[in-house]
């Protein structure tokens, strides 16, 4: 269908209001970072780099920073290890049930966020009588990490034809050797860019950490249990423009890192993706 | 793989080698146990406190059968309205999101270059993943009274809405709408051109063809976004916490899960978005909307 004329410049129109509005919210909240009064009202009077000190001499923020690297780092750990696992297993066999073990993985992201972290608390706090912890966070984010390292990693395998490592076998590689030697160059980038994604999505989320989550503060929380100090906006602000920042590091290197964009990065949140065929 | 493979050097590796069903045991072990386990043992769980009930008297949590809080969340209006309009605020975000999705997603794969495509795509992915309560925080300042949008409204004497209801629409359809671009585009590119240019030799105008050929084809990458944008809404209680005075379904079950501390009740009403979202999910697969990812 060639889109010309009238109807194209429709569409561009269109595609840059909606960038507009998607890209909005963002260069405000950059704006007031940068504004140098207490109170927040548009347009900004003047403009100073002072919160920024302010910011990083804040300790509370700091130790959320802090945990939530702690927490992003162990979360990311297992996902991978079990996202891999996972999708080595659904990528080179087919088996009993593999249709609903591809169903799993995503069950956790398609299953909204409260229904996650209430099921998560009723079972630590009523059924196994534990105290909210880091621990216990760490378990809630593991969970919906998964799928983000079996996307990266399933879509990888799927590429990558299984000849080589059928070549390596008969040439007398063991299992291991094989796996070492042939498999895992083949997957290391798709293992990093879902490991920077899973991250990315710990990071960030703020949902089914509040269910899970005992006196610690991750970043967000802190950002959130300071909204409602107007006194501490101006350094939640600088916080919230770092935390953009933090949020699209890993991303941008794991999209660089895989050669399909939209599969890779794209879909990680937002499709049930391939393992459904 | 190549079933002729002579015995590794490792006897254990031979054992390996020859059970198919020991290795795919041994890969899987560990994930399904995680998910199985931690995961739907917690769905289970949930499933279980909704039928527990809270003594009247000590507000200790009462581990026998009852239906009571089902009761109260039919009985009660309160209740119902909240599910309703929950429901409903996740139907108008997800048809909001479809018609803003269409025109960019259009654009990106039908009238560009592939470097434009490359770029718009990387454009869309960025706000994704640019902290979620940042941009939530962002549209609360927005909204403030000597916020942005009313320094934009004030020349034409408007102000920015009041509802708490059109101000958490406005916000979700914000937040999820890459959720619904990206498989948009993704179902756009999967079109081969060959079918559009047959419809239109065959006499169609732009418009037909888009809404005999490319809506129909469309179908299952609209089905998938919207399982996000659906999902998302749901299970959002921040947005409207934040923008808001209006109580949604997340809401309700996050005040007693803790201040209110009813984890029986909170329980019970999270089966209602758990079994919207299956309902959803399958109407979704008749849609395609798996095969289509």
């Amino acid at each position: 269908m060639p889109i010309t004329g009238p109807t194209k410049l429709f569409l561009r129109i269109a595609t840059a209001a909606t960038l507009a509005f998607l890209y909005a919210p963002l260069v405000v909240i950059v704006i007031y970072a940068f504004n140098s009064t207490r109170v927040q009202t548009w347009p900004p009077r003047g403009l100073t780099l002072s919160w920024f000190s302010a910011a990083l001499a804040n300790t509370g923020a700091r130790d959320a920073l802090l945990t939530s690297i702690k927490v992003g780092v162990a979360a990311t750990v297992v996902a991978l290890l079990l996202g891999s696992l996972m999708a080595y297993a659904l990528a080179r066999f087919d088996f009993f049930g593999r249709t609903s073990v591809s169903f799993l993985v995503v069950l956790p992201i398609a299953l909204p966020g409260i229904v996650t972290g209430i099921a998560l608390n009723a079972t630590f706090t009523q059924i196994l009588g534990l105290d909210l912890s880091l621990l216990t966070v760490i378990v809630g984010h593991a969970t919906f990490c998964v799928v983000v390292v079996f996307n990266n990693v399933v879509a990888r395998l799927r590429r990558t034809p299984t000849s080589l490592e059928e070549a390596a076998a008969d040439l007398g590689a063991t299992a291991l050797r094989g796996f070492a030697d042939v498999t895992f160059p083949q997957m290391r980038s798709a293992l990093i860019a879902g490991a920077l994604l899973a991250f990315a999505l710990s990071f960030d989320e703020v949902i089914v950490t509040t269910f899970t989550i005992g006196d610690a503060q991750t970043l967000p929380i802190w950002i959130l249990n300071n909204l409602s100090r107007p006194r501490n906006l101006p350094v939640v602000n600088v916080v919230a423009v770092l935390v953009i920042i933090l949020s699209l590091i890993p991303v941008w290197i794991a999209q660089r890192l895989s050669s399909d964009p939209v599969t890779a990065v794209g879909t990680v949140r937002d499709t049930p993706a391939e393992p459904m065929i | 793989m190549s079933s002729s493979r002579p015995a590794g050097r490792h006897p254990l590796a031979g054992l390996f080698w020859r059970s198919r069903r020991l290795r795919i045991g041994s890969l899987l072990a560990a994930p399904l146990s995680w998910l199985g386990v931690v995961y739907l043992g917690s769905l289970v769980v949930l499933l279980i406190t909704a039928f527990w009930s809270l003594n009247e008297f000590s507000g200790q949590i009462v581990k026998g059968f009852s239906l009571e809080n089902f009761q109260t969340l039919i009985e009660q209006p309160v209740y119902r309205r909240i599910i309703a309009r929950t429901v409903s605020i996740a139907a108008v975000v997800t048809i909001s999101d479809i018609l803003l999705a269409l025109p960019i997603a259009l654009l990106m794969s039908r009238a560009s270059s592939l470097r434009t495509k490359g770029l718009l795509v990387v454009a869309i992915l960025t706000p994704l993943w640019a902290s979620y309560l940042v941009k939530v925080y962002a549209w609360r300042t927005m909204f403030a009274a000597d916020g942005v949008l009313n320094w934009l409204l004030d020349p034409f004497g408007l102000t920015v809405p009041t509802s708490g209801y059109i101000r958490v629409w406005i916000v979700m359809a914000y937040l999820w709408l890459p959720y619904m671009i990206l498989p948009i585009y993704a179902g756009l590119e999967r079109i081969p051109d060959s079918l559009l240019d047959a419809s239109g030799d065959l006499g169609a105008r732009p418009l037909k063809t888009f809404r005999n050929v490319v809506v129909p084809l469309l179908m299952p990458a609209v089905a998938a976004g919207s399982i996000f944008t659906f999902s998302l809404t749901l299970g959002d209680y921040i947005t409207p916490q934040l923008v808001s005075n209006t109580q949604f379904i997340g809401n309700v079950v996050y005040a007693n899960v803790g201040i209110a501390n009813n984890l029986p009740l909170a329980a019970a009403l999270a089966t209602v978005p758990i079994v919207v979202m299956i309902l959803y999910l399958f109407g979704a697969k008749r849609l395609g909307a798996f095969e289509a990812l």
